[in-house]
């Protein structure tokens, strides 16, 4: 009995060494959850909250382009996604089979998304199918559950309602480049696209907006939960244009008939631009949906550079449209009379050289006014070895040639317009007088685009100020465009007497574009035509054997028109070039006409630009 | 003076159940009941899967402790070593028709349950060691001689363990052995040289590891080393605790479980789930529930007459207090992650089952606490 007792009393001493020891444990326990959670809380917080909160950044969206009346020229059509994250799904073949018993999608397509998720990383999501209707989204969206790793994503397709009409003035958005990225974090947003060309290039940055960030609670497999916070995304800003969109698809259309011309209708007294066209267009919504490589193939292959925008960057000589520079140069100057007299032989002869007027046969007596009606080259060939090149081109800068605007499209040209220190640096040659006589009429190095023949036309007849041309009117609310030019002081009796010159061009019986004058009272025009050479066709060429049709076109001349309506207090300008297109007088003055006598009867410069759209905005434009 | 007292040897049922030691099945079903909350959690605020099925098995397994416990402790200690060899030779089915799971071959499969016998296996060798020391007089514990039973007693199902293999339930029943052989009065010295020879056959024991509990070990070591491999549960594990903080995050707002961050939430990380959602102040109640348990379970052991019934209640209170301490420590990163469950909370069948089991011979135990048992049988 005493050894059980002994026993006892030993066993209750183990035991509570025992107890000791699990009370210890306990203790242990107990101080180890502490420290994890008192003392390494905040850190374990921030893990936690690293773990589950997944920050992305939510795209803005890109502002509208619209017209003067609100009509939207650039706008944002909804497209759902179809995204698949290879990861999430079982398999993703058999999940794709799913899919396709939901909704129609191309075989190809399926076997292209395989084929890609070998290639890329499995978490990155991949688009299975875009552009999808809502009866697709639908569908989709209640079996979501079974097609695992699938989501739908909803997103912004720029769209351009316009198409063709307004590609080079819109222009139009890509993908992001390398040498795109500036810091700007919105840039890196998966499909983000950004202004290539046009106004989406030029204004880009106020079109663009400000990327927002969304906290997504996220699972263990990268699944979005919930939505935690958002801090919304700045959607870009609404860019209101001077263009008449309807304007600017007549004249689009009225240039169709020929394989490369273009045009720019202004206002001569606040330089808005009406319609601003070049032929042959190209529909821009075909980069925003995705382009083939035909359809690129063929856009770079067309001898007529479709992707140019030649209003702006086409440089031309500007031909018989340049005589009223050189005989202002020439009255300025003091070198010339209003009552000037030239007989006109046909040719004149400076020294060694003869010089052609294009009337072989000669127009006689010229004076200033009928020089401009007939276009007589010997009258301005007489002033133009008197006056000299330097000055011809001091007056061409002060009507706007030769020297770019700052204008609303990057894609502006300066032209040229030579000087003898100008020649000196570039040939090394010193200038010939026989030089200055065939830039007189617009010939030899002179270079005009047509949007700087229609704002020299603008400062003939608006009084002589200084007007810049520009297309945003307004950014949101910010106004664009200055209510006041400075003049450019030129005499205004000067200025009357071309106003005459030009006037008899389209409205005396003799003018070289009587045929192509406006009939209907009250919207007379004005005007001067042009008809520039291109190329003398020389031996090496023939050799060549420049023969067929197609480089034929290539050589024949430049057809030109500037003219400017109505007659009495001239508001609105027109400047016109067909590329090869003949003679001025028979091809680019009727072009010139219709396109003033449309502007006149639409009127757009009676309304200022509407800063809300008055037009509901069409569901969808295709 | 032990025989003159003549209490209850023969208690009615009633009798018995109103010295069952109700306060001992109060904490059990208090833990229990964590365990369901945390359960319903685990699945997002829903009884399915888990929770339903728990608090089935706890309810059935309930009854099972109430009849374990009234059943006489005479009948327990005959029936010792049957029971040993029944679990022995489930270990060894187990070895020869055993499913693979987690690595390691531990099922049985009845179809309509699957069965662990290393679970009950251990409740088995603490059963068998309480009966073989019962039997053995206080003297002879200074001779091996004596010792060497209980060794092969240890020994037996602690290599077919092995076999399995299960390091952690080895060990468990390595500890749980020696925890016995310790309270029935083996001299210290023994343990001084055990504990010598253990250290020195730690490289030994390396060697023969299994690659994944190497990994387990060299990850246990440095977690951060491989974030995202099998140093990545221990580390979620302590992010969702850590970010519990004092508080908590409440009753079903724990994002590391609910978005899946922590991995096996219901089983064998069931504490972290707890104290993510409920804190420090959850973690340490729980703990403080497992105290009491402990205390309860000794002052049963101390209380009793019987060298059996005291070496049986304080074996399966050592029992069920290694695996709270190895599964609390082994989330909140202390050692390896061995895959032990949290008993009454961790979701699974055998686990429960065995723990229930394990509560019922100990409240046996106190119910039968002024019974005669003779020392030789």
């Amino acid at each position: 009995m005493n050894n059980s007792g002994d026993r006892s009393k030993d066993f209750t001493r183990r035991a509570f060494v025992v107890g000791a020891f699990q009370g210890m444990a306990l203790a242990v326990l107990g101080g180890r959850l502490a420290w994890l959670q008192l003392a390494e809380g905040g850190r374990y917080k921030t893990l936690s909250d690293k773990n589950r909160i997944n920050t992305k950044m939510t795209a803005p969206s890109r502002g509208e382009i619209v017209d003067r009346f609100g009509v939207p020229l650039a706008i944002n059509n909804q497209n759902f996604r179809i995204l698949i994250i290879p990861e999430q799904t079982n398999d993703l073949a058999e999940s794709l089979q799913k899919l396709t018993n939901l909704i129609d999608i191309d075989d190809r397509r399926i076997k292209a998304v395989i084929e890609k998720s070998k290639r890329s990383a499995s978490f990155v999501p991949m688009e299975v199918a875009d552009n999808l209707n809502w009866d697709e989204v639908a569908k989709i969206e209640v079996s979501l559950d079974d097609l695992p790793g699938m989501s739908i994503d909803e997103g912004e397709v720029r769209s351009y309602p316009f198409a063709e009409s307004t590609g080079h003035l819109i222009g139009y958005v890509g993908a992001v480049s390398k040498t795109d990225l500036n810091g700007d974090p919105v840039l890196t947003l998966p499909g983000f696209k950004i202004g290539k060309t046009g106004i989406e290039k030029s204004f880009d940055k106020e079109l663009r907006g400000q990327a927002g960030n969304k906290q997504m609670e996220v699972n263990v497999r990268g699944r979005e939960v919930r939505e935690l916070e958002e801090d919304a995304s700045l959607d870009g800003k609404r860019v209101s244009l001077s263009v008449d969109a309807e304007l600017q698809r007549y004249c689009q259309e009225r240039l169709a008939e020929h394989k490369s011309a273009s045009a720019v209708i202004m206002d001569s007294k606040t330089g808005a631009v009406y319609a601003m066209a070049s032929q042959p267009g190209f529909d821009p919504n075909l980069f925003t949906k995705g382009i083939s490589a035909e359809q690129w193939e063929a856009l770079m292959a067309n001898p007529a550079f479709p992707l140019n925008n030649k209003a702006i960057s086409g440089q031309y000589p500007p031909g018989s449209t340049f005589k009223m520079i050189t005989a202002l140069a020439a009255l300025e100057g003091g070198f010339s009379t209003p009552n000037t007299k030239v007989s006109c032989k046909g040719r004149y002869e400076y020294g060694k050289d003869r010089f052609h007027c294009w009337k072989l046969s000669g127009h006689g007596n010229m004076s200033i006014t009928s020089a401009l009606m007939r276009s007589c080259d010997t009258y301005f060939y007489q002033l133009a070895t008197e006056v000299g090149i330097d000055n011809i081109t001091v007056m061409a800068k002060r009507f706007g040639l030769g020297e770019k605007y700052g204008f609303d499209l990057h894609e502006e040209r300066a032209g040229l317009m030579p000087t003898k220190e100008w020649k000196l640096g570039r040939y090394g040659q010193t200038w010939r007088p026989g030089e200055t006589i065939v830039s007189s009429i617009g010939q030899g190095y002179l270079l005009a685009t047509p949007l700087q023949l229609a704002v020299m036309t603008s400062r003939l007849i608006n009084g002589g100020k200084a007007v810049k041309p520009w297309l945003v009117g307004y950014v949101d609310d910010k106004k664009m465009y200055p209510d006041q030019w400075p003049s450019i002081g030129i005499k205004q009796s000067y200025l009357d007497l071309m106003k005459e010159g030009t006037d008899r061009v389209t409205n005396h019986k003799e003018g070289t574009a009587y045929d192509a004058r406006i009939i209907d009272e009250g919207m007379e025009m004005g005007g001067k035509t042009g008809t520039a050479q291109v190329k003398k066709i020389n031996r090496a060429d023939r050799a060549r054997g420049i023969m067929n049709e197609d480089l034929a076109w290539k050589y024949r001349h430049h057809a030109l028109f500037v003219g400017y309506a109505p007659l009495d207090n001239p508001r609105y300008v027109v400047s016109v070039i067909v590329e090869h297109g003949g003679g001025g007088s028979a091809v680019a003055a009727p072009i010139a006409r219709d396109l003033l006598l449309e502007t006149q009867k639409r009127n757009p410069a009676i309304s200022d630009i509407k800063l809300s759209n008055v037009i509901e905005k069409p569901k969808q434009y295709v | 003076m032990f025989d003159t007292v003549k209490l209850n040897t023969d208690q009615s049922i009633l009798q018995k159940l109103q010295h069952l030691g109700w306060g001992m099945v109060f904490l059990v079903s208090l833990v229990a009941c964590i365990g369901f909350a945390a359960l319903y959690s685990a699945a997002g605020g829903d009884l399915n899967p888990w929770a339903s099925k728990q608090i089935a098995r706890f309810l059935v397994g309930l009854v099972g402790l109430v009849i374990i416990a009234l059943i006489d402790i005479k009948i327990w200690y005959r029936l010792t070593y049957p029971i040993f060899i029944v679990g022995f030779i489930s270990l060894i089915v187990v070895e020869a028709i055993g499913h693979t799971g987690m690595g390691a071959q531990r099922w049985i499969d009845f179809g309509f349950i699957q069965i662990q016998p290393s679970e009950f296996m251990k409740i088995a060798v603490v059963m068998a060691l309480a009966r073989y020391f019962h039997a053995v007089g206080r003297d002879d514990m200074r001779s091996f001689r004596f010792l060497l039973p209980a060794f092969v007693l240890i020994g037996l199902p602690v290599g077919l363990v092995l076999l399995q293999p299960d390091l952690g339930t080895s060990l468990m029943i390595v500890m749980a052995g020696i925890t016995m052989i310790f309270l029935a009065g083996a001299p210290i010295w023994m343990f001084i040289a055990g504990g010598i020879i253990t250290a020195a056959s730690m490289p030994v024991a390396w060697y023969f590891m299994h690659d994944y509990q190497k990994r387990r070990v060299q990850t246990f070591l440095n977690p951060e080393s491989d974030p995202l491999g099998a140093g990545y549960h221990i580390t979620q594990s302590k992010i969702a605790l850590g970010s519990g903080g004092i508080e908590g995050k409440g009753f079903l707002q724990g994002t590391q479980s609910r978005l899946n961050f922590l991995p096996e939430k219901q089983t064998d990380f069931i504490f972290t789930l707890w104290a993510e959602e409920w804190g420090l102040v959850g973690g340490l109640f729980l703990l403080f529930l497992m105290a009491l348990i402990f205390i309860y379970g000794i002052a049963i052991s101390l209380n009793c007459r019987h060298a059996f019934g005291r070496l049986l209640a304080m074996g399966l209170v050592v029992n069920f207090s290694l695996y709270v301490f190895i599964n609390i420590a082994m989330v909140m990163g202390l050692i390896p992650v061995v895959g032990a469950p949290l008993p009454l909370v961790s979701y699974g069948g055998t686990s429960m089952l065995a723990a229930l089991v394990g509560f019922g011979l100990i409240l046996s135990c106190n119910i039968h606490r002024d019974s005669k048992l003779p020392r030789m049988q």
